[in-house]
């Protein structure tokens, strides 16, 4: 199953380098990587899509903990959350396709960015079925190019994703179901 | 006070407790080389830098303390990893000082520099890179903490040339590491000890399996008083050795690729594991599908990543152990368990009749008999010995009984052939005390014998038993058994060691007869030098019970029966 993780990170050199070789290391397949500020500038914050079963998510988890500069990890699959991608798609628009590509974009609620004699660029946010659905129909038409930068994805409601806070707390307990620092 | 970024580390290394360390210079860590001279810490000239990782090594399982190895960039850091590694897998503490190029030619390909910090990312617990002299002080308090809290492991610190040159504000007291998302302070919820309290008191065939994290978080006492209290037989890892004296009715012994078959049945028999401190590493394992087919397991571990990685377990104590078993032990119900002890005694079976120490004195000098004998002899609680990997390795884990912790430092997880003699003089360093016995194969023993320059040097009393049978044993063992006696590649042509060991000046003797055992080893006990002693022993000797990789744990190989008369046949 696939497993999305948010997980904080010190924002310094080579953390990435840190985290990637990680999974690399230990054999897990990474589907999706992105690193982005957060609120705090001392803070990076990624998101991670991960192939695995209930096992290895906690050992991924776990393995991530170890890394001496990830703050926080939550496993946020069966969280509500929103996720979302971002997707420029270059099509090809001769007149003639031109007003169907423009009918399919707007349906899909996503914007034109790029307008071109032959080609248009398509930007288009949202969940990833959503842009896989609207690549769909594009196919037909043409798709040049297309660039998706991954998902990022924050827990619904007024509860901050994860408190940065607890940091402060060194000692932690371990128990069955507590995923949050665990085995 | 200001400083230069190269007085700072020595004075950081002073603040931490270290008075020795072991290392060798070279351009880039020049600087830090030259402010030596303002500091009381010991510098071992090493003669490898690999030697100089297993000295910080050695010296930190024998002491507990952190061992500290230097080293210059490029060729002089890579030359570390492999002692680096070592540490990683046996989860050693030691802080590795490497020099870099300077800060500005970092990319460049300038000479001498490599990007160690990215060749040992996955063979440290941490590391860093420092480029500036105002960033020492704290990485360096951050370097030890890491180092030893928690699941102790090589931490590496990388040094720009330009950030030992410069000059800084140095205040030790205020530089505290700042490492938020580092929590080594693990503890299990209460309800996971009743969990595990009730698996261990509904049990009828328990058996603990204790590992090198029992001697590491000192926890002697308490996994004595559990085993005693509940009644608890208790099988050792290779580096558990020493956490439960030998000759305790409740040891076992070792379990594993070599451990004794009556212990590996045991633990296949048993319907509770109680995993202290270890990892179910495959080496103890066995096939992981017919492991301890029938018995529920408790793991308590300090790593969480540690807890279902190879064997599913039915509760996990993420946690100190020591704290851990504090916890626990007031609630452990004394259970009679008589009828699994003489289970036990049962499977030992005729084993002790195929033992080689029922051999009579053939005139073959088996390695067996040379370990038992200098057990014998130099058996004492201040005896360390430190061995080697191969053949010679697993007879010193089952001729030789150790009865203190830190009594045994050997090489596990990676296996590194070379670590003995340089690791005998961390741990020497350590504990002058000390009795120290390196046991080594001929193979092993020419991957590092440069290190005697610096046992010389620095006239530290060591004894050294090379186990000679003229071939890389092990290796030999495995082409007999899986690859039809093809000794490819296994037969070694080697040098006269005694004579090797006298043009170090070091005392010397050659031994080929069981009977002139004792008396060798008596000599170099009394010797207040160094002495090198090359046992001739029989040459395709082998190490009785093999557990096949891949196989079932009680699939064992065992000792031929009667061995006594097979082999003395011979
Ligand atoms: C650095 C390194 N290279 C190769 C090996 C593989 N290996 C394991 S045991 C062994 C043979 C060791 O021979 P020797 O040192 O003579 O000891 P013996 O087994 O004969 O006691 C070898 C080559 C290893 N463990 N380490």
């Amino acid at each position: 199953m696939l497993n999305t993780y948010v997980v904080y990170v010190e924002n310094k050199p080579g953390v990435l380098t840190r985290v990637a070789s990680l999974f690399r290391r230990r054999a897990f397949n990474i589907d999706s990587l992105t690193v982005g500020r957060t609120e705090k500038p001392e803070v990076s914050r990624m998101t991670i899509t991960v192939e695995a079963d209930h096992d290895q998510a906690r050992r991924i988890e776990a393995n991530l903990y170890k890394l001496v500069n990830v703050l926080l990890v939550e496993n946020i699959t069966t969280v509500p959350a929103i996720v979302r991608d971002l997707a420029m798609i270059k099509v090809a628009a001769t007149h003639e396709a031109r007003s169907h590509v423009l009918e399919l974009a707007s349906v899909f609620r996503a914007r034109v960015v790029d307008v071109a004699p032959e080609s248009l660029i398509i930007e288009i946010t949202g969940g990833e079925d959503k842009i896989d659905g609207l690549l769909e129909v594009l196919r037909p038409y043409g798709v040049l190019e297309m660039v998706r930068t991954g998902i990022v994805a924050m827990r619904r409601g007024n509860k901050p994703s994860a408190t940065l806070s607890s940091l402060e707390t060194p000692a932690q307990t371990v128990g069955d179901d507590d995923l949050s620092q665990s085995v | 006070m200001t400083r230069t970024g190269a007085q700072i580390l020595w004075e950081c290394l002073e603040q931490e407790g270290v008075t020795h360390v072991f290392g060798y210079p070279g351009g880039a860590i020049l600087p830090a080389y030259d402010a030596l001279k303002f500091s009381k810490i010991h510098h071992v000239l090493v003669r490898h830098e690999q030697g100089a990782t297993h000295m910080a090594d050695g010296y930190a399982r024998a002491s507990g303390r952190v061992g500290v190895a230097v080293a210059t960039s490029g060729p002089g850091a890579t030359n570390m990893v492999t002692g680096i590694a070592t540490a990683m897998l046996d989860s050693s503490p030691i802080v590795c000082i490497t020099g870099q190029v300077g800060s500005k030619l970092i990319g460049s390909d300038a000479f001498q520099e490599t990007d160690i910090t990215g060749i040992t990312l996955p063979i440290t617990k941490h590391n860093y890179l420092v480029t500036r002299a105002d960033e020492l002080a704290r990485t360096m308090r951050e370097a030890f903490y890491v180092a030893r809290s928690g699941r102790p492991g090589p931490v590496l610190v990388d040094i720009t040339k330009d950030a030992q040159q410069a000059l800084c504000e140095f205040d030790w007291e205020a530089a505290k590491p700042q490492l938020p998302g580092y929590r080594p302070d693990l503890s299990p919820a209460p309800k996971e000890y009743e969990k595990a309290l009730e698996l261990i008191h509904n049990s009828k065939r328990p058996v603990i399996l204790l590992g090198h994290g029992a001697i590491v978080s000192g926890a002697i006492r308490e996994v004595r008083d559990l085993a005693e209290r509940a009644g608890i037989p208790v099988a050792l890892t290779l580096l558990g050795l020493g956490a439960l004296p030998a000759s305790h009715p409740l040891n076992l012994g070792m379990m594993g690729m070599h451990g004794e078959a009556w212990v590996n049945h045991t633990i296949q028999e048993a319907d509770l594991l109680i995993a202290l401190g270890m990892r179910f590493d495959d080496r103890v394992t066995g096939n992981l599908k017919t492991y301890a087919p029938n018995a529920k397991k408790i793991h308590v571990e300090i790593d969480p990543c540690e807890i279902n990685k190879n064997v599913k377990v039915d509760v996990a104590l993420v946690g100190d152990l020591r704290e851990v078993l504090h916890a626990m032990l007031p609630k452990i119900e004394s259970i009679d368990r008589s009828d699994w002890l003489d289970l036990i005694d049962r499977l030992k079976g005729d084993s002790a009749v195929r033992d080689i120490q029922n051999l009579p004195d053939s005139g073959h000098l088996y390695a067996a008999h040379v370990i038992n004998d200098l057990w014998r002899e130099a058996r004492g609680s201040n005896t360390v010995v430190v061995t080697d990997v191969g053949q010679h390795q697993m007879w010193e884990a089952q001729y030789y009984k150790h009865e203190e912790p830190r009594s045994l430092i050997t090489s596990g997880g990676l296996g590194t052939m070379g670590f003995a003699l340089p690791a005998a003089i961390g741990v020497k360093v350590a504990r002058p005390e000390a009795e120290v016995w390196v046991v080594v194969g001929d193979g092993g023993f020419q991957m590092t014998m440069c290190e005697l320059a610096t046992l010389v040097q620095e006239n530290l009393k060591i004894n050294i038993a090379i186990i000679n049978n003229g071939f890389l044993g092990m290796v030999r063992q495995w082409q007999e058994f899986f690859y039809e006696r093809n000794y490819q590649a296994t037969p070694l042509l080697n040098p006269d060691f005694a004579k090797i060991a006298g043009a170090y000046g070091i005392r010397n003797a050659t031994v080929t007869q069981r009977s002139q055992v004792v008396p060798a080893v008596q000599s170099a006990r009394q010797h207040d030098g160094p002495v090198l002693i090359n046992f001739q022993v029989e040459q395709e000797d082998t190490v009785y019970p093999m557990v096949a990789a891949g196989a079932a744990l009680h699939e064992m190989i065992r000792r031929p029966s009667p061995i006594v008369e097979t082999a003395a046949d011979e």
